[in-house]
């Protein structure tokens, strides 16, 4: 695994390198107008990557330091269980957020397909929460969910004695509380791209089914469904770098608790880098988050971009 | 108040040679944004800007750890640092000292004779690099405090406690009446208290061999267990949904009768204050959870950064006035008697001060043992944080693993 | 960017164009209103609406309640005693350590923040867009990919060496350190965007310009700019939600002069002074998500347009 990331990265510098020597050749406005693109491709998204991998190498404290101590901060690291209860609470969160967000916004859109009246003021109530911050959607959340003061004790107070909702306050439920908050703010933008995609899907293919005799809900399953890859991709895309970051949520919402059952791996790499002062323990983590973010997206992004790229 | 403001007035003034020429704007960066909190720094802006003329630019934000940690020692790292700013006093800015962003202030200290003052000397080691000091530590501040509320007592008819064991023998009365035997805040508050049961329940030279010497035999020792069963008891009957958000909210619950104790550092005392509550009369307060008979102390300090080339000397200048402001009688009483912390000033008179406040310096004559936010790295106290809230909250770690990793941690603690 | 894409695309984009007159042919067969299916339809849809629209009556309600009502402990109740002090209180009054002017310094602040960042990282954005489709060079679909993948880095990641590289660039703790975070970090879903946009229009447009001798900027400002007006309110609309909402960002580049109005919300809600006012900080909250709901909700219809112009191609 240590050997993956430098190799990589100078497998990438000659296709820089042979792309500067293109630079200067054809396109020339082009290429003058792809300079910020290119520069902080190389600087901030190559050049910080370089510089996380080498300092999570490091005993870095407060300040990086180059004093190497081999594997030290990655040992320490996977023995440690709040970092081993964040990446658990991570991949749950995630696996749940992207099906609930993709098939909850496919199927709304589904339903909002139906000719149905009032179109643009349901699509504008399920849309509204995107244009919230996550900060936002944590504080309104943490207060509906506020076991004495929210749901709870207001049903309580109506006379449900038994009614419980306090998920928030129990390490069991609390990754489903987040992800009622998570999938308020962000299904209703996974809706409004479903709905596109499936406008965009030729007539022709609807009258065909039609005439078939096929039901609707096949058509939508097992032929459209299919067609909107593309959405697809930019919905993962969208939904998936969200996942990765999930931090401002927790924060708002849980603050990591109750006990570290809440807790994510940004919120690991934040505390370590900046409370506790310890920058190569912070970058070993972030360094495992950027593996882990390698292995799962870069053959499947190669394929979707690079390799259609060379089709066209 | 106003006659120790006076006495200290001229004092401070006699201290402040040269008036301004002109006035220049100090920004100062802080993370004193609760009740109290915010009433104690307006005392230092207040004198500093009566004082000198100077502007005191507030910046501030809150949480300490996550909101202004980072931008404090980003701005300082990326050249755009503060006129001054507040830290904790320890090693949080140690590497920040070594890597010379903080100015020396040795020679405002030596000209201000600190050391005739200076209530404990230790408070200045984290300071200290190679011989010169390069911030003041402006007060003391001891999580060693045990919160009581007299509101919970009456109702159960009961005596307010006077020490630890007295007081979680009367959690069953308490609980049978539907009150708090002990309020907590979720988060860092949590992290205070194992230090705290290390003082009280475990005794000073616990303490010592913890904090200052890192010995993993000492973790693993008797003592060391007794204090992690006595964690174990506030496990006990402590729960996520009686948590509460905030420090401030605990102490609202002691005011009202809703919860019985609460284990906090003294600047709890600035909220109750400013809630309105009187020691003696709404709550009682033990030092040392009425065990032992010296405080661990840690507390804020100021630092005052390097400022880039080209600075208008005027606001160098006023970085040195309001270094030697802070630590002058006048501001420290005006200060301290806010925020509920001790002042760093043997000099001082504190007549004014509450009983709380009496009784902690009453116990700082035996000497001050550091705390842990005092003597660990911010990375073993994050270590250790870490290590008591999931403790607290989740029942299947047991007593011994808890002590094990505690021991771990310590063992790695540089 | 074959043909038939092209062609299907602008159909999606003419569909959506006027969803109330879309096409009777296309689509399930249009029924009438009072069927079983057509209640069942509507009643999810109701509810779903519920789901979404609950916390916004919950803040709105709670943010005109007086906290003792609040702490009576019924959030679904209007108030009793309607009042608008809580608003006026964060918006003029409510303390952040020393100063106690509430919102209103930092709204300035996120608009002098806002405004430069949204229109450099939306023309950077525009121009990535626009070369990766029609001037691609060799190697251009490399950085483009790197991009995409750079948006799955946590930005906590990235702070440090910022910080060292605007230091290096002498703008650390300028406005100018700020726009040019928010550029870096924008630019992969944006140049997204632009990208799927521009490759979904015509090429021909493209070509016959070229072929009229006109160079990279003529065609990008007279033809692919002027067609462009959907997909830059999305870009428009991410970006003003993004930077508007930014805390961490603002408060560490943007240098003291600059703290956003994010900021001001943290010490509102994070500071306990005395009992929290729930009250106070559902105002607030409102308040910081006021500018992006505002655009939202005048833009909403060329949003949709432009995410379905934008996206799908994908």
């Amino acid at each position: 695994m240590t050997q993956a990331p430098p190799s990589d990265t100078a497998r990438r510098k000659s296709g820089f390198a042979r792309a500067i020597e293109h630079m200067f050749t054809r396109n020339i406005p082009a290429k003058i107008a792809a300079t910020p693109m290119v520069t902080t491709v190389l600087v901030v998204f190559i050049g910080c990557t370089i510089w996380t991998i080498w300092y999570s190498f490091t005993g870095s404290r407060l300040l990086p330091s180059n004093e190497f101590v081999g594997l030290a901060q990655y040992e320490r690291l996977f023995s440690t269980s709040r970092w081993n209860v964040s990446v658990r609470n991570l991949l749950f969160y995630g696996a749940f957020s992207l099906v609930f967000t993709l098939s909850i916004g496919f199927l709304l859109a589904v339903l909002m397909d139906q000719k149905i009246r009032f179109e643009s003021a349901f699509r504008t109530i399920m849309l509204y929460p995107f244009a919230l911050s996550f900060i936002v959607t944590g504080l309104v959340w943490q207060w509906i969910m506020n076991p004495t003061l929210g749901l709870q004790g207001t049903l309580r107070n109506m006379g449900w004695e038994s009614f419980t909702f306090d998920w928030i306050a129990r390490g069991d439920m609390v990754l489903y509380a987040l992800l009622i908050a998570g999938l308020w703010q962000g299904t209703g933008f996974v809706m409004v791209l479903m709905l596109a995609g499936l406008r965009s899907i030729d007539d022709e293919i609807w009258k065909a089914a039609r005439v078939d005799g096929i039901p609707a809900w096949r058509t939508y399953l097992f032929i459209v469904l299919p067609m909107m890859r593309g959405v697809f991709v930019t919905a993962v895309v969208l939904v998936g770098a969200g996942i990765v970051r999930l931090y401002d949520l927790v924060v708002a919402l849980t603050n990591g608790g109750p006990g570290i059952s809440s807790e994510v791996p940004a919120k690991y790499v934040y505390d370590y880098m900046f409370t506790a002062g310890n920058i190569g323990q912070g970058l070993a983590a972030s360094t495992m988050m950027l593996v882990s973010v390698i292995i799962i997206i870069v053959p499947w992004a190669y394929l979707e971009f690079g390799g259609r790229g060379k089709n066209q | 108040m106003n006659r120790y403001v006076l006495a200290g007035a001229v004092s401070a003034a006699a201290l402040l040679g040269a008036t301004a020429v002109h006035a220049a704007d100090l920004e100062v960066t802080h993370w004193w944004t609760s009740a109290g909190e915010a009433a104690a720094v307006a005392e230092f802006a207040r004198v500093f800007e009566e004082q000198t003329g100077h502007n005191w630019v507030d910046s501030a934000l809150a949480g300490s750890g996550t909101g202004a940690n980072p931008v404090i020692i980003s701005r300082i790292i990326g050249g755009n640092p503060m006129g001054a700013t507040q830290m904790n006093t320890g090693r949080d800015a140690e590497e920040l000292i070594q890597a010379g962003l903080m100015r020396d202030l040795t020679d405002i200290a030596e000209e201000m004779n600190i050391s005739e003052f200076y209530v404990d000397e230790t408070l200045l080691e984290p300071c200290t690099y190679e011989g010169r000091i390069y911030c003041f530590p402006v007060n003391i501040h001891s999580w060693d405090w045990l919160w009581l509320s007299t509101a919970a007592y009456e109702e159960i008819g009961q005596p307010v406690p006077t020490n630890w064991n007295e007081y979680v023998e009367s959690w069953p009365a308490l609980e049978e009446a539907g009150i708090l035997p002990f309020g907590l805040a979720s988060g860092w508050p949590i992290a205070g208290i194992p230090g705290v049961l290390i003082a009280g329940v475990g005794g000073s030279d616990l303490v010592l061999s913890i904090n200052r010497d890192k010995s993993v035999d000492a973790v693993r020792s008797d003592e060391f267990r007794a204090v992690a069963e006595a964690l174990d008891d506030i496990r006990s009957v402590v729960s996520p949904e009686t948590m509460v958000p905030s420090f401030g909210d605990v102490g609202n619950q002691l005011l009202t009768g809703e919860a019985a104790g609460n284990i906090h550092g003294d600047w709890l005392q600035g909220d109750l204050q400013v809630a309105g509550g009187v020691p003696g009369e709404d709550y009682e307060c033990l030092p040392a959870l009425g065990m032992g008979d010296q405080l661990t102390g840690g507390g804020d300090s100021f630092f005052f950064p390097v400022l880039p080339d080209g600075t208008d000397p005027e606001v160098v200048e006023a970085q040195t006035e309001l270094a030697r402001l802070l630590i002058s009688p006048e501001a420290q009483l005006a200060f301290n008697l806010k925020k509920g912390s001790m002042p760093i000033r043997t000099d001082i008179d504190l007549s004014g001060a509450n009983t709380c406040m009496q009784k902690a310096i009453g116990l700082l004559d035996n000497g001050l043992l550091p705390s842990g936010d005092f003597a660990l790295s911010s990375d073993t106290q994050q270590q250790l944080q870490d290590l008591s809230i999931e403790f607290l909250d989740n029942d299947s770690i047991s007593i011994d693993e808890y002590i094990d990793r505690y021991a771990s941690i310590i063992e790695s603690a540089d | 960017m074959s043909n038939p894409a092209t062609i299907s695309t602008n159909v999606a984009v003419d569909a959506v164009k006027d969803d109330l007159q879309l096409s009777t042919e296309r689509g399930p067969r249009p029924k009438p209103f009072f069927t079983t299916n057509r209640i069942i339809l509507y009643s999810i849809l109701v509810v779903a609406c519920l789901y979404y629209l609950f916390p916004l009556y919950v803040m709105i309600v709670t943010s005109f309640k007086t906290m003792p009502e609040i702490r009576f402990g019924n959030i679904f109740a209007p108030p009793v005693e309607f009042t608008g002090e809580a608003w006026a209180k964060a918006w003029a009054s409510a303390c952040t350590g020393l100063t106690c002017q509430g919102l209103s310094p930092g709204f300035w602040n996120s608009v002098k923040i806002l405004i430069p960042s949204v229109i450099v990282s939306t023309s950077v954005a525009a121009v990535n867009g626009y070369a990766l489709v029609n001037w691609r060079f060799k190697g251009s679909e490399i950085f483009f990919s790197i991009l995409i993948f750079g948006s799955f880095i946590p930005y906590q990641v990235m702070i440090y060496p910022l910080v060292i590289i605007t230091r290096e660039l002498n703008i650390f703790g300028s406005i100018w350190a700020v726009i040019l975070v928010h550029m870096v970090f924008g630019m992969p879903i944006l140049t997204l965007l632009f990208r799927n946009y521009f490759a979904s229009l015509p090429v021909e447009l493209f070509k016959a310009a070229r072929v009229d001798g006109a160079g990279f900027w003529r065609i990008f400002f007279e033809i692919m700019l002027p067609m462009s007006l959907p997909i830059i309110v999305v870009a428009l609309i991410l970006q003003v939600t993004g930077i508007w909402n930014d805390f961490l960002f603002g408060v560490v580049f943007a240098g003291t002069q600059n703290y956003p109005m994010t900021v001001q919300l943290n010490n509102i809600v994070n500071s306990a002074q005395g009992s929290p006012e729930y009250n106070v900080n559902m105002a607030a909250t409102i308040l910081t998500g006021l500018v992006p709901l505002v655009i939202y909700f005048i833009s909403g219809r060329l949003f949709v347009r432009g995410i379905a112009a934008g996206a799908v191609k994908g």
